[in-house]
């Protein structure tokens, strides 16, 4: 992997060094608060609470955990490529679109389950073609990645209003909506499910596409690991050259990550569309795409990682929610500071650490 | 018919004006071989700045000075990361467009309680606008009176300096030693390395400029251009800047034509508003908004001409011992 020190013991570099850098955000983050006059410690409280202290907190976490498994996923497998997506925003967007699109025209006609089904396909198929047209561009016309990337999140989100305002509005409405989707095209809910099962759970837009979510990471982690294409897209991620010599064609596994990533992104159309907004409407996905690559950060690129990171900003994004609510001279722009600062520090600041663990080591073994 | 056109280019001139500072401002970073996809953060940081200063202290000018020590702290942050400690330059960029986000939302909030904004700004704590000599005058005169009273004269001084940064930038870039050992680090920072000339210092000195150059473009939106500092103010201009500055390949006057063609498309658009073309129907006004964005992409994709980046650009730098 890049940026592993050979003469650092593994669990420095894996354990160590990534602990100490999420540390340093937090406790900058706590700096922050402190300015603005909280005390972190107090505020800590109230987010954990928020997060975790009640059954409507728990589904409110959780399904923001779902989004963020979702586009975590996403920018780490383009990161095992060696790209880095910053369009899982817009990926993100279009799988909601193509979700909308599907639902619209047959949600009066085609069953429940199949029609659950083709949305997450719908979801996937769009997100991925948004990726794709980057990764072509990318692999066979050599045009940097972000800055088309970026390019396609603000054409996304041109597309979707122009959509929204003119064509899919529900006829008489002000607001740019489309009209609410028949219940065959609902996600089932929590706690709808336990309900069912005799348990009682408070109402929250928590719904099944979690269990997607997972799926999704568990197949990341067989697909990247133990499949002959993850072999390769990590052989080019590592050394492109290296997999040319090794029979390996760069420019089309890029093009199968770049797919696999927008599909991935795609998929929280799935959770917003279906679980949970049941209409198309905008903006539904703001800020997912972002996260996604703090996420993917913090988790190191590794499923497992990125579940528990995602759970974090689940849990940030729920819990700042709570801090909004019962302090008023915080808003939930708070969690969007931390998050910058994951980002910061647990990615462009990775190596703040190294050298001085590294003559730490030095010394010990001279 | 003249008159509209008068007006939209009027308009132009407001709009191309952040669209010219931060764009320069990318030109010095990447021209050095540093990545600034953070125009964006660093404009909306200084805009957030300008507008808090000059609120508490009554003066423009103090709150350009804090706006661009704020950007230059953020450019700097930005070469810490990714010059001496050789992080991923995308994903400081990253870094420090959400940080500012965050940060102007939270501290607006928590120092002025509206909401996140700052206070309306008095006419004394504004920068105002240079009346031409003679503009009332010449008014009335058809074509050449409008083209001098309305699209000359009547903006504030941050228009005609973003016109002077252009020669400027041209200047310091093409024609000095400073420029040329610039652009040789973005190009072939070995070579510039090999002749006794410091890679980190050169890149620090051109991330210095850019940061400079965002604190203009962002005060120039909360504080000229508009009088208070709202959520978001800055709306993806930072991006529209990095795409003139690729759509114009990194190069003085091309950027200076990008900026202004993609500053017309804007104005175009808020003309069109709601307005009904014949034979089309409504104006397709997010299709013109989405135009540099789309343009963009079909230039790099070699479609037309080709966008060659500066060679270095992305790489960090590190010496051989």
């Amino acid at each position: 992997m890049k940026g592993l020190d050979r003469n650092l013991p593994t669990w420095v570099n894996v354990g160590l060094l990534p602990l100490l850098n999420v540390v340093t955000a937090l406790l900058i983050s706590a700096v922050v608060f402190w300015l603005i006059d909280v005390n972190p410690l107090e505020a800590a409280e109230i987010l954990l609470y928020g997060a975790f202290g009640y059954q409507e907190g728990i589904g409110f976490t959780l399904y923001y955990t779902t989004n963020f498994i979702f586009t975590g996923l996403a920018v780490a497998i383009a990161f095992h490529v060696g790209l880095f997506n910053i369009g899982g925003e817009g990926q993100a967007y279009i799988g909601g679109l193509g979700v909308g699109l599907l639902c619209l025209a047959l949600d009066a006609s085609v069953p429940g389950p199949v029609l659950l089904l083709l949305s997450t396909l719908a979801a996937a198929l769009f997100g991925a073609a948004w990726a794709f047209i980057p990764g072509w561009l990318q692999a066979y016309r050599g045009s940097h990645i972000v800055i088309t990337t970026i390019m396609f999140n603000f054409l996304a989100s041109s597309l979707m209003v122009y959509l929204m305002v003119n064509v899919l509005r529900e006829p008489g409405q002000m607001a740019p909506q489309s009209r609410a989707l028949a219940e065959t095209a609902w996600l089932p809910f929590m706690h709808d499910l336990f309900a069912a099962i005799g348990i009682e759970f408070e109402r929250s837009p928590l719904n099944i596409s979690l269990f997607l979510a997972l799926l999704c990471a568990f197949g990341a982690w067989v697909f990247i690991w133990k499949t002959k294409w993850g072999y390769e897209i990590r052989t080019v991620g590592s050394n492109q050259q290296a997999a040319v010599y090794a029979g390996i064609k760069p420019a089309r596994v890029m093009l199968l990550a770049m797919a696999i990533s927008g599909a991935l992104a795609g998929f929280v159309g799935v959770n917003e569309i279906n679980g949970v907004q049941h209409r198309l409407l905008l903006d539904f996905h703001y800020g997912y795409g972002f996260a996604g690559i703090a996420v993917a950060l913090m988790g190191r690129n590794h499923p497992i990682g990125i579940v528990l990171a995602a759970l974090l900003f689940g849990a940030l994004y729920q819990g700042g929610a709570e801090l909004a609510f019962e302090m008023s001279n915080v808003n939930r722009d708070i969690v969007v500071v931390m998050q910058g600062l994951v980002i910061l520090f647990c990615g462009a600041l990775e190596f703040l650490y190294k050298p001085l663990i590294a003559n730490m080591f030095k010394e010990k073994t001279a | 018919m003249i008159d509209t056109l008068i007006l939209t280019l009027d308009a132009t001139m407001r709009v191309s004006t952040p669209l010219i500072f931060a764009a320069f401002a990318g030109m010095f970073s990447e021209r050095s071989g540093v990545v600034d996809i953070s125009l964006e953060g660093k404009m909306l940081a200084a805009a957030f700045t300008a507008a808090a200063v000059a609120y508490l202290t009554n003066s423009a000018w103090l709150g350009l000075g804090a706006a661009i020590m704020v950007s230059v702290s953020l450019a700097m942050l930005h070469g810490v990361a990714c010059v001496t400690f050789r992080g991923n330059q995308v994903v400081s960029g990253v870094a420090i467009n959400i940080l500012a986000a965050g940060l102007t939302m939270t501290l607006g909030l928590s120092w002025f309680k509206q909401g996140g904004q700052t206070p309306q700004l008095t006419d004394a704590a504004r920068f105002s606008i240079i009346e031409f000599p003679g503009a009332e005058m010449m008014r009335d005169v058809p074509v050449i009176g409008g083209i001098y009273s309305e699209m000359l004269s009547g903006h504030n001084i941050f228009v005609y300096l973003a016109f002077l940064v252009v020669p400027f930038s041209w200047w310091l870039l093409f024609r000095t030693r400073f420029g040329l050992r610039l652009r040789a680090v973005g190009e072939n920072p070995k070579a510039v390395d090999t002749a006794g000339i410091s890679v980190h210092r050169m890149r620090y000195a051109a991330l210095l400029c850019a940061g400079i150059l965002c604190g203009f473009a962002g005060a120039y939106i909360s504080s000229a251009q508009n009088a208070q500092f709202v959520r978001d103010m800055t709306a993806g201009q930072g991006f529209i800047a990095l795409a003139a500055l690729i759509f114009g390949k990194w190069r003085p006057l091309p950027v200076l034509g990008a900026c202004l063609l993609f500053g017309f498309l804007d104005a175009v658009a808020v003309r069109l508003q709601g307005v009904e073309i014949p034979g089309l129907g409504k104006a397709p006004i997010q299709l013109i908004e989405a135009l540099p964005y789309i343009l963009t992409v079909v230039l790099l994709a070699g479609f037309f001409g080709k966008a060659v980046a500066p060679k270095a650009i992305g790489l960090p730098y590190v010496k051989e011992r």
